[in-house]
């Protein structure tokens, strides 16, 4: 490993509370972390270590990186629902208090070469790490237009951000309260035609991620998906949150969500075959190296890391 | 007063006692961007196997009160690329590495030793025990003294004689000091344990097994007394053989707890998913811990809980002091 390589990976620093706010259904939690600040790229994640000292819960929770600013030297933002005893007690900590973070984790979002008309799409909480996309994104010319969506309006995060910043902005709720009545793959057909979309860019649940990624694929539109996986240490060596990806060589490998992701091609994820190892997965029982042709055709490493047997 | 940490894996000589688990670590890259690997006595890798697998289905964990389950099913590349990529890897980084193998036959153990033989800079072979024996209705090696000893005997016969071969046992057992009798009769250099105990969470939710392989692995500062048990009883009977103890570690206090039981060597594990830079701190820990008690030598320490001169009303630094000089 280089030393720029080094700089540019993670750190595990002690991180203090600046805010915790309410934000209609969900909380912001700020921390000063200047070196996770500074290494942060949009769709990068944050894990930290939940329940203090003595605590009984030992695993990492995981929270995409909302936004990153310069005061106090650098701070991250995450946002977040409280979905059990982890992120409850998250939820209670008051500005000044200290947390163990490590991060920036994962790969993050690409960005395309030229300007391109980009749709981003969230649900629920899901969305936060779209809005600091949206702003590298703008800066290298590329227009944004937002579909986010939520079961209720207090759950579509963002809403008001997206309407301002964006080019378009269309929201969908499930009870109707606020937009469209429905999901965001409702109405994704309509909004990727009249926004002439060219990339997408998606964060919610898996079923979500799927659909879009399947709709996008009828119109041969890349989608840059975030997948959420179960983690239980969000750095790589604990292999708990893989899924079937497709590598560049055409080899289906079960990949690490947390380093090999979050951020995932979303034609190379196979979303039917989440959950079991496909009988031609790398690795899987009767698999065999079809590296004898590959390593003859020369053709490339996948993109995540993993290397078939060689000849 | 700096505390003199060197112990011993067989008759190699590392710097002190702590080291990853295996499976808990990869093979040391991910955790080298929190921690120098080289600081630490030894990278315990994940069980490397003679094919590359896929691993079992998610969901692979669970998390547990003061613990975890996973059915992780030892997912990786294989031994070609772990020499092709991860042992050199390591060794530039000024890591000791302990290379944990994994089979599913007598046979596929011994390649293993051998391969690892031939390459260079392999400084132990841990023998991953916990694992089915497909020749035997798939029943696990570690359950059987017989099948242990099968395994330890064809590998220590292959493995370069200078590369010390450690016993890695499941607490999962009726008589642990058993299996690590065969063991060490079979010619082990010394014994790791414990691994996980097999466990399973049902999601009241769903109403169904949590994990998508049913039973998974317990492990974490919940099995700590385990770990303490067994190392004890394997102590008190077999009190030449070094122990690599692991086990619900999570602090230097823990640590010097599986010493006393008789550990010489150290295993952090779960508690890395809590604390990326664990094995780092909880070396530093273990030497204040010592050094606060006036223990000058690791070694004076080891298994120190069986000393009978140090039960209730003397001080450890007085006992540690008589056994050294006596
Ligand atoms: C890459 C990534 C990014 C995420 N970003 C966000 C975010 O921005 N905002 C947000 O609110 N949540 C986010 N999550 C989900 C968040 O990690 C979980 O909600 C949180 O771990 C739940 O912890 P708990 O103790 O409250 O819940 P519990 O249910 O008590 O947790 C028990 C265990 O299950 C795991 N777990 C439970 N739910 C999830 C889940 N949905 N995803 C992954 N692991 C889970 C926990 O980590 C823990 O190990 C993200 C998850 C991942 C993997
Ligand atoms: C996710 C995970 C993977 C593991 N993989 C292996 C393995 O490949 N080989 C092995 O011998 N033990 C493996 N173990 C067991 C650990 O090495 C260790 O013995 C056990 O977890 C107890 O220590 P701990 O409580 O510190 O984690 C694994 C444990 C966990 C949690
Ligand atoms: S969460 Fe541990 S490998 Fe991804």
């Amino acid at each position: 490993m280089t030393v720029a390589e080094t700089q540019a990976g993670p750190v595990q620093i002690r991180g203090t509370v600046l805010t915790v706010r309410r934000l209609d259904a969900y909380y912001a939690m700020t921390l000063i972390a200047p070196a996770i600040a500074a290494r942060f790229r949009p769709g990068q994640f944050v894990c930290i270590a939940v329940g203090g000292p003595a605590s009984s819960t030992l695993l990492s929770r995981a929270f995409s990186i909302h936004d990153v600013r310069s005061e106090h030297g650098g701070t991250v933002e995450f946002v977040f629902e409280v979905h059990g005893a982890g992120t409850q007690w998250l939820a209670e900590r008051r500005a000044r208090d200290v947390l163990d973070v490590t991060g920036p984790l994962g790969r993050p979002f690409p960005l395309p070469r030229d300007p391109a008309s980009c749709l981003l799409v969230g649900e629920g909480y899901a969305s936060a790490p779209l809005f600091s996309l949206a702003g590298r994104l703008r800066a290298r010319g590329s227009s944004i237009d937002f579909l986010l969506g939520g079961a209720t309006g207090e759950r579509v995060f963002g809403a008001l951000t997206a309407r301002r910043t964006g080019r378009s902005a269309t929201i969908t709720t499930e009870d109707g309260s606020l937009g469209i009545r429905g999901t965001v793959t409702d109405v994704l057909d309509q909004v990727v035609h009249e926004a002439r979309t060219e990339v997408v860019y998606a964060c919610g649940p898996m079923p979500v991620l799927r659909e879009v990624t399947a709709l996008a694929r009828r119109y041969d539109i890349p989608v840059q998906a975030a997948v959420e996986e179960a983690m239980a240490c969000g750095i790589g060596v604990c292999m708990a949150c893989v899924l079937p990806v497709v590598g560049s060589d055409g080899v289906t490998r079960m990949s690490r969500a947390c380093v090999d992701g979050p951020v995932f091609r979303g034609e190379q994820v196979r979303w039917d075959d989440r959950g079991t190892i496909p009988f031609d997965a790398f690795g899987a029982p009767g698999w065999e190296p079809r590296s004898r042709r590959a390593a003859a055709g020369g053709s490339g490493n996948g993109q995540h890391g993993r290397q078939s047997r060689g000849g | 007063m700096a505390v003199d940490l060197r112990a011993r894996l067989g008759h190699v000589e590392l710097p002190n006692p702590i080291t990853t688990a295996s499976g808990c670590a990869g093979a040391g890259r991910e955790l080298a961007q929190f921690m120098d690997v080289s600081k630490i006595g030894a990278v315990v890798t994940k069980s490397v196997t003679l094919a590359p697998r896929a691993g079992r289905p998610t969901p692979r964990i669970a998390e547990t009160a003061s613990g975890m389950l996973n059915s992780t099913g030892l997912q990786g590349p294989g031994i070609d690329a772990f020499l092709q990529r991860d042992l050199p890897w390591l060794l530039s980084r000024g890591a000791r590495a302990v290379v944990s193998i994994a089979g599913g036959t007598v046979a596929e153990y011994t390649e293993l030793a051998a391969r690892l033989s031939d390459a260079a800079g392999v400084t132990a072979i841990e023998v991953n025990l916990c694992r089915p024996n497909v020749e035997d209705r798939g029943q696990v090696f570690a359950s059987s003294p017989g099948a242990s000893a099968a395994v330890i005997e064809a590998v220590r016969g292959r493995a370069r004689y200078d590369i010390p071969v450690f016993a890695k046992l499941s607490p999962d057992v009726t008589d642990i000091v058993e299996i690590a009798s065969a063991c060490a009769s079979a010619g082990a250099d010394g014994l790791s344990m414990i691994s996980t105990l097999l466990g399973m969470v049902i999601d009241t939710d769903t109403m169904r097994p949590q994990l998508a392989g049913l039973t998974g692995g317990l492990s974490g500062p919940a099995i700590r007394p385990i770990a303490v048990r067994c190392i004890w009883q394997v102590r008190e009977a077999l009190p030449g053989v070094p122990i690599i103890g692991t086990g619900g570690v999570a602090t230097g206090r823990d640590a010097l707890e599986l010493i006393l039981a008789g550990a010489s060597m150290v295993g952090v594990g779960t508690i890395t998913f809590h604390d990326p830079s664990a094995c780092t701190r909880i070396l530093r820990e273990l030497e204040e811990e010592l050094a606060s008690r006036g223990v000058e030598r690791l070694a004076d320490v080891v298994g120190l809980a069986h000393d009978g001169r140090a039960a209730t009303g003397r001080a450890p630094s007085t006992s540690a002091r008589a056994r050294r000089t006596s």
